[in-house]
C-alpha cells in the first residue's frame, strides 16, 4: 500500500468504519447508562427545581472558589487543552469543510497560523497535564492503563495534524493519513473509555444540579 | 565552445547565450551548483557525430502518447526538444521515420550495439491480464518487450504516471491488470518521472543530468528525482497565503474564484502532490492549472485517479455516513437490549430483597 | 447472623441507577475531589480520594449493568468484589467519609460523590462491613429509642428542668398544636439548654408545640449506616406520631443528620410525602427574626466564627438562615473564607463520630486540624454552630489539641440574649 492508497483508505472505508463504530457505541452506551433511570424524589422540594440541572451544566465549567489555587496545573492545563482542542477541531478550515460535508453546517474559521499556535499550546498543555499525572500522588494513584491510553489517543491527532501541516518527519500525505487514522482510533475508543465523559458530563452535571437543587442548594 | 549542437541551434535562431542560460536554469532547477550548468552545456554541445551519441531506446506500452506530445510539442521553438540532438534516439515509434520490420530491426540493432550502455525510456503501463494480450507490438507482449529491452539497459526512465505507477490504465477496476515498470524490473536503476503528462523541462532535465554525469539523480521514496518532486504543489503555490488566511473559492464562478482564492475546497490536491508545476509552470512558463483556476489533480501521485474525486476537498472523506444509519440502528438496538437485561436484573435484585433487620448487619 | 456478601451485592444492584452510571462514566481521574476532602487534605494519603472510596460500587456497576463489564468479568479481566475487599473499604466508606458532600461541590464533571457513598453504604451494611460503633448506635436506636440508649424518662427529666427554668408548662403528646418538637439524644444529654431556649422563643412568638413520648428522637442511625429498611422503621415513629397528633409542622432540632433523615430521606423511605411539613429550627428562627419577633436585649461581644454543619447547610439547603441569625446576636461575627455551602466538615459526620476505634479517632483528630486552622487564622476564641453532633466532635477536637476555644450552640446563644 503506498501513501496515497493509505490516505484514500483512511478517508474512505477507514472513516466509514470509525464513524460507524462511534455512532453505534455512543447510542449503545447512552441508552445503557440513562435507561437505568432514577426514582422520583417524593420529598417536597425547597423551591421549585426549575432549571437547576441546566444551571449546574454551566456552573460546573467555572472553577469553585479557591480551587485554582489548590490545583493550578489541573485547572489551567485542563482549560487550555480543552479549549485548544475545541478551537482546533471546530475552527480549522479543513475541519469546517469536513463538518459542513457531514452536517451541512458551517461557520468561519481561523487563520492557519493561529491554529498552528493553538496546536503548539495545546500539545504543551497536554504534556504538562501528563507530567502532572505522573507526579501528582492522587492522580498517579487513580490512574490505570486506560488513563495513559486515552491520553495518548487524544494527543496523537493533535500531534500528527500539526506535524502534517508543518511537514515534519514524514511526507504530508503520510502524515495526513496518520492524522486521520489517529482520529479514527480516537472515535472508536471514545464511547468505551473515560473519554465518554464528553457525552455523560452533561447528564452528570444535570443530575447533580437536580438532586441538590431539589434541596435548595445551587451546586 | 563549438560543436554540432551549437551549429544546429544557431541554424534555428537560438543563440549560445540562450543555450547557456537554459543549461544554467536546468541546473538550478535540479538544485545543482552553477558549475553543473556549464558542465551540462559542454557535455551536450560537444555531443559527437550521430553514431557515437549515447543510445536511447523509447518503448511505448499502454499509453496515450501524451508524454511524447508533452516533450515534443510543449512550445516552439522547443529548446527542450533540442535535447534530442544530443542523443541518438534509436527507437521511438511516434517520432521515427521507420515502421514495421525496419523499426524492429533498428531496435534490435541498437540493443545489440549498445548492450549494457543504452538508456531505456518507457511510457505507458504494462498489462498483465490475459497473459499480456491487451497490448502487443510485433507479436510480443509488452511484458516480454520490457524484459528483453531492460536486460541490456544501463538505466530505465519510467516516463509519465502510467510507466511510473500504472497511471490511468491501472485505475479501478484496472481491467487489463496494468502494472508499472518498477513492478516488473527489479535489477536496474529506475527513474520515475510521473505526471499525466510530466512537465517537459522535468523530462529533459533528468535526461540532461544523466547524459552529463552518467548517474541517476537523487530520488525520493517513489523513485522520483528530488530536484523536481521534492516539494508539494501546495508549498510553492502562489495561492497559499489565501489558504493560510482561510479564504477559499467555494464554486468556480464565485467572488472567491474571481479573486484568486485558494481552491482547496474545490478539490485541489496540491497539498498531497509532489511536482514542480507551481515553480516551472507549463507552456514556457505561461501558466499552470491552479493559476488557470482549477485545482491540482494530483497527477504525479500513484493512483491519483482513485483519490476520491477531483472536486472533493482533501479533508472531505469519501462517503463517511455510508454506514451511519445502520450503525446507529445497531447501537440503539444494542442499547435497548441491554436496557431489558438491566431492568430484569434490577427487578430480580428487588425481588431478592429481604427486609433488612438488625440481624442483617452482622455476619 | 445473616449478613452476607451476596446480600451486599444484591443491595448495590438495587440502588445503582442512572446518576450512578453517569457519574462513573464521567470520572476523568482528575483527582480534584481529593482536594475537597478533609481526610485527604489533612493526611495527604491518596487512598482517601473520594472517588476511590467508591471503587467496589464502581465495579459492581460495571460488572452488572454494562455489556463490556459483563464480558470483562466473564473473561476474568475484572475481578468480582470480595468480602475481604469490602472489609478493607470499611475504613474508606465510614471512618474517612463523613458524607459531608464537599467533594460533590468541586468535581468538574459533576459527579455527586456523596450520593454514591450513601448508596455504597447500603451494600456495606448488609454484607456485615459496617463499623461496630455505628452498628451499636443503630441497634440502640431500634431497640431502645435513641443512638445513645436514652429512654423517655431521660427526656421527661429534661422537660421538667426546662419547665422549672422557664416557668412554662411543656406539652407532651398534645394533638392539634403547631409543632411537634424533636430532639436529638446529644441535646438531651449534653445540651438540655436547647429546649429551654425553644420554650422562651416560641412563647414570645406565640407558637404552640408539643413533644411526643413515642417520637422524641430525631436522629437516624439507620440512614448513617446505610440500611434504608431500618432507617424507615426509625423515621416512621416520627411520621406516625406527627400524623396522629395532627401537627402542622415537625421541628427538626439543630442536629444535621436528623434534619437530613426526616426532611429529605423520610418521604422517600416511606414512598410518599408527609401530611405535615418539616422545618429546621433555624429556618423557623430566621422567619421569626424577619417578622421582628426575635429581638435581642444585648449582643455577644467576643469575636466569633461560624461553623456551618454540612448536613443542614450544604446538603440540607438551609443556606440563608444561619448568617443573619448570627449577626443578630453577635457583635463581632467574622465571616470565614470557606463558609456556607463551602464549609469544612468537623470530621465526625455521617456516623463517623460513633466509631471509636483507635485508628478512627486518630484520623478524626487529624481531620480536625482544618477547623483548628480556621479558628487560629481568624484569631478568635469562640465558634458558634448549630448541630449537636458537630458540637461533640469539635469539643473532642478542642480537648485533643488542648485549645481553650469556646463552642456555642446558635439557638441557645440567641435565647440567652433574647429580649425578655
Ligand atoms: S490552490 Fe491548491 S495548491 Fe494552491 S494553496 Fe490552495 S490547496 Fe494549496
Ligand atoms: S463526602 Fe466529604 S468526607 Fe466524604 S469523601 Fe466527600 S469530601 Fe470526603
Ligand atoms: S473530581 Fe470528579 S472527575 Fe475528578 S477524580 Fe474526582 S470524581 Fe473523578
Amino acid at each position: 500500500m503506498n501513501e496515497m492508497q493509505f490516505l484514500t483508505w483512511v478517508r474512505g472505508p477507514g472513516l466509514d468504519i470509525a464513524i460507524g463504530i462511534f455512532l453505534l457505541g455512543v447510542l449503545w452506551r447512552l441508552i445503557e447508562i440513562y435507561s437505568l433511570g432514577r426514582k422520583v424524589d417524593v420529598a417536597p422540594g425547597r423551591h421549585r427545581d426549575g432549571a437547576s440541572g441546566l444551571h449546574t451544566v454551566f456552573r460546573r465549567s467555572v472553577p469553585p472558589p479557591g480551587m485554582i489555587k489548590r490545583s493550578p496545573v489541573t485547572y489551567i492545563g485542563g482549560y487550555v487543552f480543552h479549549i485548544g482542542l475545541a478551537i482546533i477541531v471546530f475552527l480549522f478550515e479543513p475541519h469546517i469543510i469536513l463538518i459542513r460535508d457531514l452536517t451541512g453546517l458551517s461557520w468561519p474559521g481561523l487563520p492557519s497560523q493561529v491554529i498552528d499556535l493553538v496546536s503548539v499550546i495545546t500539545l504543551g498543555a497536554m504534556l504538562v497535564v501528563l507530567a502532572d499525572r505522573i507526579k501528582n500522588p492522587v492522580k498517579r494513584y487513580l490512574s490505570t492503563f486506560a488513563d495513559w491510553f486515552t491520553w495518548t489517543l487524544t494527543f496523537l491527532p493533535v500531534l500528527t495534524g500539526w506535524m502534517a501541516v508543518q511537514h515534519l518527519l514524514l511526507p504530508y500525505t503520510t502524515m495526513l493519513a496518520l492524522h486521520i487514522l489517529s482520529v479514527e482510533l480516537l472515535l472508536i475508543v471514545l464511547p468505551f473509555t473515560k473519554l465518554f465523559h464528553a457525552f455523560t458530563v452533561f447528564g452528570s452535571r444535570w443530575y447533580l444540579g437536580k438532586i441538590n437543587g431539589h434541596r435548595g442548594v445551587p451546586v | 565552445m563549438q560543436g554540432p549542437l551549437i551549429d544546429t541551434l544557431a541554424r534555428r535562431g537560438v543563440t549560445r547565450r540562450t543555450f547557456f542560460k537554459y543549461c544554467a536554469t536546468l541546473a538550478s532547477l535540479m538544485a545543482l551548483p552553477p558549475s553543473a550548468g556549464r558542465a551540462m552545456a559542454e557535455a551536450m554541445a560537444a555531443a559527437p557525430a550521430a553514431s557515437r551519441r549515447p543510445s536511447v531506446i523509447w518503448l511505448p506500452f499502454q499509453e496515450c502518447t501524451g508524454c511524447t506530445e508533452s516533450i515534443t510539442r510543449s512550445h516552439s521553438p522547443s529548446i527542450e526538444g533540442l535535447i534530442f540532438d544530443a542523443i541518438s534516439l534509436d527507437y521511438q515509434e511516434t517520432l521515427m521515420a521507420a515502421a514495421g520490420h525496419q523499426a524492429e530491426e533498428a531496435l534490435h540493432h541498437a540493443m545489440k550495439e549498445n548492450e549494457g550502455k543504452y538508456l531505456l525510456i518507457v511510457d505507458g503501463s504494462i498489462p498483465l491480464g490475459l497473459d499480456g494480450a491487451y497490448s502487443c507490438i510485433a507479436g510480443k507482449t509488452n511484458l516480454e518487450a520490457l524484459k528483453e529491452a531492460a536486460k541490456g539497459a544501463a538505466a530505465i526512465v519510467a516516463m509519465g504516471s502510467c510507466a511510473a505507477f500504472g497511471g490511468i490504465p491501472k485505475a479501478n477496476p484496472n481491467p487489463t491488470g496494468a502494472v508499472s515498470v518498477s513492478d516488473i524490473i527489479k535489477d536496474k536503476p529506475i527513474i520515475n518521472i510521473p505526471g499525466c503528462p510530466p512537465i517537459p523541462v522535468v523530462m529533459t532535465g533528468v535526461l540532461a543530468h544523466y547524459l552529463t554525469f552518467g548517474t541517476v539523480p537523487e530520488l525520493d521514496k517513489l523513485g522520483r528525482p528530488k530536484a523536481f518532486y521534492g516539494e508539494t504543489i501546495h508549498d510553492r503555490c502562489y495561492r497559499r497565503p489565501f489558504y493560510d488566511q482561510g479564504k477559499f473559492a467555494k464554486t468556480f464562478d464565485d467572488e472567491g474564484a474571481r479573486k484568486g482564492w485558494c481552491l482547496f475546497e474545490l478539490g485541489c490536491k496540491g497539498p498531497v502532490t509532489y511536482n514542480a508545476c507551481a515553480t516551472v509552470k507549463w507552456n514556457a512558463g505561461t501558466s499552470w492549472p491552479v493559476e488557470s483556476g482549477h485545482g491540482c489533480l494530483g497527477c504525479s501521485e500513484p493512483d491519483f485517479w482513485d483519490g476520491g474525486g477531483f472536486y472533493r476537498a482533501l479533508s472531505r472523506p469519501a462517503d463517511p455516513l455510508k454506514m451511519a444509519a445502520t450503525a446507529a440502528a445497531v447501537g440503539a438496538a444494542a442499547g435497548v437490549a441491554i436496557t431489558f437485561a438491566n431492568r430484569a436484573k434490577k427487578s430480580s435484585a428487588k425481588a431478592a430483597h429481604e427486609t433488612v433487620t438488625l440481624a442483617d448487619l452482622e455476619k | 447472623m445473616s449478613a452476607s456478601l451476596q446480600k451486599g451485592i444484591n443491595a448495590l444492584k438495587e440502588v445503582i441507577d442512572a446518576p450512578v452510571a453517569s457519574y462513573f462514566n464521567s470520572c476523568v481521574h482528575c483527582g480534584l475531589c481529593a482536594e475537597a476532602c478533609l481526610f485527604h487534605l489533612e493526611t495527604g494519603d491518596p487512598k482517601y480520594t473520594p472517588i476511590h472510596k467508591l471503587e467496589p460500587l464502581r465495579r459492581v456497576y460495571e460488572q452488572e449493568y454494562t455489556l463490556l463489564g459483563r464480558l470483562k468479568k466473564m473473561v476474568g479481566l475484572s475481578k468480582a468484589v470480595t468480602d475481604d475487599e469490602l472489609e478493607e473499604w470499611k475504613e474508606l466508606v465510614y471512618d474517612s467519609c463523613t458524607m459531608c458532600g464537599r467533594c460533590s461541590m468541586v468535581c468538574p464533571v459533576g459527579n455527586d460523590i456523596v450520593y454514591m457513598v450513601r448508596k455504597l453504604r447500603e451494600g456495606m451494611a448488609v454484607s456485615g462491613h459496617a463499623p461496630d460503633g455505628i452498628k451499636g448506635a443503630t441497634k440502640r436506636t431500634v431497640e431502645i429509642g435513641g443512638p445513645m440508649g436514652l429512654k423517655w424518662p431521660a427526656v421527661a427529666n429534661v422537660i421538667k428542668k426546662a419547665e422549672a427554668a422557664t416557668g412554662e408548662t411543656i406539652n407532651v403528646d398534645k394533638p392539634g398544636v403547631d409543632y411537634l418538637v424533636l430532639l436529638s439524644s446529644m441535646e438531651i444529654v449534653n445540651y438540655p439548654e436547647y429546649l429551654e431556649a425553644l420554650v422562651k422563643i416560641f412563647k414570645k412568638a406565640g407558637i404552640t408545640f408539643t413533644l411526643a413520648s413515642d417520637a422524641f428522637e430525631a436522629t437516624n442511625a439507620g440512614m448513617q449506616i446505610g440500611a434504608s429498611d431500618i432507617a424507615k422503621v426509625i423515621v416512621s415513629r416520627i411520621i406516625n406520631s406527627a400524623e396522629k397528633l395532627g401537627v402542622k409542622y415537625v421541628l427538626s432540632p439543630e442536629c444535621g443528620h436528623a434534619y437530613m433523615a426526616i426532611r429529605w430521606e423520610g418521604p422517600n423511605l416511606i414512598g410518599r410525602p408527609y401530611k405535615f411539613e418539616v422545618r429546621h429550627v433555624l429556618e423557623v428562627l430566621e422567619e421569626l427574626r424577619q417578622k421582628g419577633v426575635l429581638k435581642m436585649k444585648d449582643k455577644f461581644k467576643e469575636p466569633l466564627i461560624l461553623h456551618d454543619p454540612c448536613q443542614i447547610v450544604r446538603r440540607g439547603g438551609v443556606l440563608e438562615a444561619p448568617e443573619p441569625l448570627v449577626q443578630t446576636v453577635a457583635e463581632n461575627y467574622i465571616p470565614i473564607v470557606d463558609k456556607q455551602k463551602w464549609n469544612w466538615c468537623c470530621g465526625g459526620g455521617g456516623g463517623a463520630s460513633a466509631i471509636h476505634t483507635e485508628e478512627a479517632e486518630a484520623l478524626r483528630a487529624k481531620a480536625f486540624r482544618i477547623k483548628k486552622r480556621q479558628i487560629e487564622e481568624n484569631g478568635v476564641n469562640t465558634m458558634v454552630t448549630f448541630c449537636a453532633n458537630c458540637r461533640i466532635v469539635i469539643e473532642e477536637g478542642f480537648d485533643h489539641y488542648e485549645m481553650n476555644t469556646q463552642l456555642l450552640g446558635l439557638t441557645e446563644l440567641l435565647a440567652e440574649h433574647l429580649e425578655d
